[in-house]
This record gives C-alpha cells, sequence and structure tokens, in this order.
C-alpha cells in the first residue's frame, strides 16, 4: 500500500500504488433521508487504512460498486461528527447512485480518496459565513457546518440558506434545531410548499433581496446545481462581497480523481485535482463561458 | 568486428544490413522490437525482426484529410512519415485491465498482474520523441505517477530516425521539436542511400554498436546527411504561430471561428485518437452474464465523444462547437499551464487523418485573424 501526501495542506490520501484499485469498506449504517436519497455510513475494512484515512469537508471520495462502476461522492459530514465513520449522501439519479441505494448492511464497497481541495474554514475565521446550498448540494457543506459550530465563536454570523424541491426533500431535518441552538441562522426555502407549509416559497439567491450583508467580512460557501450557484455569486457580487471570498463547488464528470484522466477540466483547471471548491476569483474567466 | 571504440554523443557509419544483428542482440536482451510495417497500404506499428519487416521504398504522401503511400523504388526504409499509429499505444495501450473484482462469498479484488514490459522502439522520429517525453510529464508527475504507463517508459530503447521527406502535413519546425533529434535516443538513424548514419545517444546503444561492423564516417557521409536535414528542415513548409498562443485561444472563448470549425467537425475522435500526446481515458466495468465477477478496464476516450463530460442533469458540452474548443484550447492552451509544455509536438496526424480535412493550424490563424480585425 502506497500512502500519498497529495499536498502538504490537505489530509492523506490513502490507497495503493495500482492504478486505480480502490480500498473495501464495509456498509455500517444505511440512513433513508428522504425520497431518493440514502445516507451510508462506511468504515473500511483494514483497521490501518481506517486510522490513517483522513479528510477534510469538502473533499469527495471515489466510490466504486462493483460491477456498476465509480463515481466521485462528496464527504457528508466531518470525521469527529460521525464517530471516525466516513459518511456518503447520495442521491439517486444513475445507475451507480441507484445501486448504491440498495446496498445492506454489511455489503462491500470500494473506495478511494479523499480527494481535492476542502472548504476555506481556517481562511474565513473571523468573518460572516453564508452558507448557500441547494438540493443535493447541502450534504457536501453538513462537514463544514459542523465543524463551524463546534468552533463557533471563531466565526461572526453564520447563516445557512437551504433550498428543496418541496418540504419532504428537505434533508437531515432532526438536525436542525441542533444547528439553529448553536448559533446558526437557519433560512429554509422550497420551491413547490405543500398543506402544511409555512415557510418560504422561492429560491435560494433571492435571500439576499431581505437581507443585509457586510461585504467587507463575509465569505460565501456555495454548493449546488450550477443554476442556483450562478445566481448565488451574481447576488453577491453585487452586494460587493469580494470574488475571492465566494467559495463554489464545482462539479465535472470525473474518472480518476488525480487529474489524469482528463474528464473533469474545465479552462486551466483539473476540478478533482484544482477543484471541486475554488474561491470564485479563480474562475472568473471561465465561470460564465457557455459549454466551457 | 572492428577494435575502433565509438563513444557516447559520436556517430558510426554502419551498413543497413547490421541493423538485422542489432536488432537481434536487442531482443536477446529481452526486448520486443516494434517498428513500423506496411500492412493494410498503411505504416503501421508492430513486431519486427528485421529489414525484411521495414517498408523498403515506400514513401508517404499526406495532405489534411488525404494518406497513401507511393512506391519509389529507394533502398531506404524509413523514407516515409509515420501514418496513424504512434509509439502511445505501447506505452499507454488503448485497453487496459486495471483489476477483476469476484464474488466468492464476498467481493474480492483480483489485481492484474501487469508484466514488464521492455520495448525497443525502432524508428522513432523526432515529433514522436517529443511526444513521448510530453506524455512524461502527464503521466509521471510529483502528485500521480501511472504505474501502467511508467512500466512500459521506464525499460524503454529508442532507436530514433531523423525525418529527411517530410510530409505536407508536418510542421514540427514550429513546434521546436525536428525534424531533427536532439536528445533522448540511444541510437538514432540517419539513413542514406547506402549506409546509416548512427549518432549514440547512450551507454546501452554505445555497447550495441561496438559489437557491430561499422566504421567512423566518411567526411562525405557526414557532409550528406547534413545536407540532408538541411533540405528537411527547409522542406517544411506548414507554420503554426506559437507566440502568446494559450493567450490566444483561452482569451478569445468567444470566437466566430469556434462556430465555424464546429460546423465542419464530425466529432468523429480521429484526431485524439491518432494524436501522440492525447492521453484522455475512461474507466470502465465488463461484467459477466451471472453478475459474479467484473473486469474493469482503462480505455482510450476522447473530448469529442457525447458522454466525456456527462454529469447528472447532462452534458457539459452538448454542442460540437465547444467540443473542438475544448480540445484545441487544452492542447494548444492550459496544457501548458498544467504540463509546462504545449500538448502539440507538430506531427499533422491530427490533419491527415480528420475526414474534414480540419486543419489546426489554419483555425489558429483564423483565430488570430479575427482578434487582429
Amino acid at each position: 500500500m502506497t500512502i500519498l501526501q497529495q499536498n502538504p495542506s490537505l489530509p492523506t490520501a490513502v490507497y495503493p500504488d495500482k492504478l486505480l484499485l480502490p480500498l473495501w469498506a464495509e456498509i455500517v449504517r444505511v440512513i433513508p433521508e428522504a425520497e431518493g436519497v440514502t445516507t451510508l455510513q462506511l468504515k473500511f475494512v483494514d483497521p490501518q487504512v481506517q486510522e490513517l484515512y483522513h479528510f477534510e469537508p469538502g473533499q469527495f471520495n471515489m466510490l466504486y460498486i462493483p460491477g456498476c462502476g465509480e463515481a466521485a461522492i462528496s464527504m457528508s459530514s466531518d470525521r469527529e461528527s460521525a464517530a471516525g465513520l466516513i459518511v456518503h449522501t447520495i442521491r439517486q439519479i444513475g445507475n451507480l447512485t441507484r445501486a448504491a441505494a440498495r446496498l445492506k448492511i454489511g455489503d462491500l464497497v470500494g473506495i478511494r480518496g479523499p480527494f481535492g481541495t476542502s472548504w476555506p474554514l481556517e481562511t474565513i475565521q473571523g468573518m460572516d459565513v453564508v452558507i448557500a446550498c441547494g438540493g443535493i448540494g447541502l450534504p457536501p457543506l453538513r462537514g463544514a457546518i459542523n465543524k463551524i459550530i463546534r468552533d463557533r465563536t471563531r466565526y461572526g454570523k453564520v447563516t445557512l440558506l437551504y433550498g428543496a424541491r418541496t418540504p419532504r426533500d428537505l434533508l437531515y431535518q432532526s438536525e436542525y434545531e441542533t444547528w439553529q441552538k448553536a448559533g446558526l441562522d437557519l433560512q429554509v426555502t422550497v420551491d413547490r410548499g405543500d398543506e402544511n407549509w409555512t415557510g418560504r416559497v422561492g429560491v435560494v439567491p433571492m435571500w439576499f433581496y431581505h437581507f443585509k450583508v457586510d461585504p467587507h467580512k463575509t465569505a460565501v460557501l456555495t454548493c449546488g446545481p450550477e443554476i442556483m450557484m450562478r445566481f448565488v455569486i451574481y447576488e453577491a457580487l453585487a452586494r460587493r462581497i469580494p470574488p475571492a471570498n465566494i467559495y463554489i463547488s464545482l462539479e465535472r464528470n470525473m474518472k480518476c480523481g488525480q487529474g489524469a484522466c482528463g474528464h473533469c477540466q474545465q479552462g486551466p483547471y483539473f476540478i478533482c485535482k484544482d477543484g471541486p471548491i475554488f474561491p470564485f476569483s479563480t474562475l472568473e474567466n471561465i465561470f460564465n463561458v457557455e459549454e466551457y | 568486428m572492428t577494435d575502433k571504440n565509438p563513444t557516447i554523443g559520436s556517430s558510426v557509419s554502419l551498413p543497413k544490413s547490421e541493423l538485422d544483428n542489432l536488432l537481434a542482440n536487442l531482443r536477446k536482451m529481452g526486448f520486443q522490437t516494434i517498428g513500423p510495417c506496411l500492412q493494410d497500404e498503411s505504416i503501421v506499428y508492430k513486431g519486427v525482426q528485421g529489414l525484411k519487416d521495414l517498408p523498403q521504398g515506400i514513401q508517404s504522401e499526406q495532405l489534411p484529410s488525404s494518406y497513401r503511400l507511393i512506391q519509389s523504388g529507394k533502398p531506404r526504409y524509413f523514407d516515409f512519415i509515420p501514418g496513424s499509429h504512434s509509439w502511445k499505444q505501447l506505452l499507454f495501450p488503448p485497453r487496459h485491465t486495471l483489476f477483476t473484482v469476484v464474488k466468492d462469498g464476498s467481493w474480492q479484488f483480483k489485481e492484474n498482474e501487469d508484466q514488464e514490459q521492455s520495448y525497443a522502439l525502432i524508428g522513432v522520429r523526432a515529433c514522436e520523441l517529443a511526444a513521448i517525453h510530453v506524455q512524461d510529464k502527464v503521466f509521471l508527475r510529483s502528485d500521480f505517477s501511472d504505474p501502467v504507463y511508467r512500466k512500459r517508459r521506464e525499460g524503454l530503447f529508442i532507436l530514433a530516425v531523423n525525418c529527411l521527406d517530410p510530409d505536407a502535413t508536418c510542421f514540427c519546425t514550429s513546434m521546436g521539436t525536428g525534424p531533427k533529434h536532439t536528445t533522448g535516443f540511444d541510437l538514432c538513424i540517419t539513413e542514406l542511400d547506402e549506409v546509416f548514419l548512427v549518432e549514440i545517444g547512450s551507454e546501452l546503444g554505445r555497447s550495441l554498436i561496438a559489437d557491430r561492423n561499422f566504421d567512423f564516417p566518411s567526411a562525405f557521409v557526414q557532409t550528406a546527411a547534413n545536407q540532408a536535414i538541411e533540405h528537411a528542415n527547409e522542406s517544411i513548409l506548414r507554420r503554426l504561430d506559437t507566440s502568446d498562443l494559450p493567450g490566444l485561444l483561452m482569451e478569445n472563448l468567444d470566437a466566430d471561428q469556434w462556430t465555424d470549425v464546429g460546423k465542419r467537425c464530425l466529432a468523429c475522435a480521429n484526431c485524439t485518437q491518432v494524436c501522440p500526446t492525447c492521453f484522455c481515458w475512461d474507466a470502465t466495468d465488463r461484467v459477466d452474464i451471472l453478475g459474479k465477477s467484473s473486469v474493469r478496464e482503462r480505455i482510450w476516450d476522447s473530448c469529442f465523444n457525447p458522454k466525456f463530460s456527462y454529469v447528472v442533469g447532462g452534458n457539459t458540452r452538448p454542442n460540437i462547437r465547444s467540443r473542438y474548443r475544448q480540445w484545441l484550447t487544452h492542447k494548444l492552451g492550459a496544457w501548458q499551464g498544467q504540463f509546462g509544455v504545449l500538448g502539440c509536438v507538430g506531427c499533422g496526424r491530427c490533419i491527415t487523418w480528420c475526414p474534414a480535412g480540419i486543419d489546426l493550424t489554419a483555425e489558429v490563424e483564423a483565430i488570430r485573424a479575427e482578434v487582429k480585425a
């Protein structure tokens, strides 16, 4: 086994010196989150790997399901909150994710990782934080939310803007109270309410119409559909939040996670290793280029 | 056998028939000797035993979307410009089994025991050697080292050949890669009608030559070789202006020319498959019908394939315009920042093998003209 130090500032990645060969991990727990969304909690079969493996919120694993293939799935928690387990919240959308949803406790999946950059939780200390996410964009931010809450005094105002299609699609509902008690301003919006919904209806970027941000000390972390992020950025820039303080998590087709297979390129970047999380200042010239 | 002792950096004059012995010695050392062969009216790279397998008296004529071979009758073995094959297919196999996963109670990985491959490449052109050096930067990095490529690259023997009769699609002089070799080979041949002038580039190359019946070259042979190389240099007329090429392409992503070329390009992916530097790959699972085992393979992919950029919700680049733009801005733009070199060596394969005759040098010129206008 080779332990690969990808980058001194990033956690240690653990995988063998065999191209694309994953390491086995066992499903410890399966949690249905919402219709078509399942959380898997995993641990490596090899205790040594389980010990060495460390990641930061915002990074991702390549999850391999025998016979189905492999996909990039983000970490949906931090290690501390999940008792050392690896947590992946997966929306069933394709062959692999549907197979993932059929997995049971004790089943094996392959893991390579962690890959990519993480949320800049050190850099943004002392600032107000606006976390703007939509749909399955919340799971990659949950680890960051947990970490911010644990170190709550190191951050200013923390606001979580979260949008889902309907109230039934809202993820992690049992945790909202904990987050709010820890001093997180939770603003939930849905595209379509139901008979019991008394909350906001609309899209995430519209939140900026209703609240005041201090552009000099606000950082934005955003993850969700690209169209949502596009308008979050638009609204944030309109309020003079500097592009360097807007952090965005991008999604592209990925096969390797190591900047080798070529699929995830956008402009000069390999999203898998230069991203997935970028300060918007590094994307300004390419983010709005159509089909790039 | 002579008692003369050749040195690295010097050149010797070698009777052509001695190439057979040289290849035989390479095989004795465990190398597979791979070189150019005539097959299906094209030049392909495959196992060669000696001179009898090489395409004697064959010249090539390449134009945009056109490739043909001509019988010249000349007593030369390396008088053509390579075809669609490149050495990439040996170092970076088009299809490679990564591992097999087997269900025996629970799932288990069976690693593919990748054998050491020792290839001796016979007849590597200067642009092709430059392409290997480009792929070295892609596959052998401090943050990623491709074990499949590394295994094949480390044991490589390179018998280089200087091109003396370039085709109309060649533009190595613009990319600074040829037609003459400078470094990185074990042996380098300049072929004259009567003899090979062989430059020695490594200790292994020197020891192989020391065993052969060679002569130190006469002034006549030296002069003839120099003149032939000079002539080759001058006969390359195609140009690619590389001044600020990454900036030109990456700052003009909305140029009209992308739309124009998007209408002509068929997205067949030929250019990426024949390109000696294109490295994109896919990994797929091949499952047996009982669902008891699955073979995971790496295969060549192409940024022209519609599924290349597929993510949930659609394809990032549904239009051919954006796929061509991705290819060209990567190869002649982003590549520089990613790997420290441009991804083009000027071999001209993508021009020859494009069924629509798209010529990247012309596309770059058109964008340059559009920007200037």
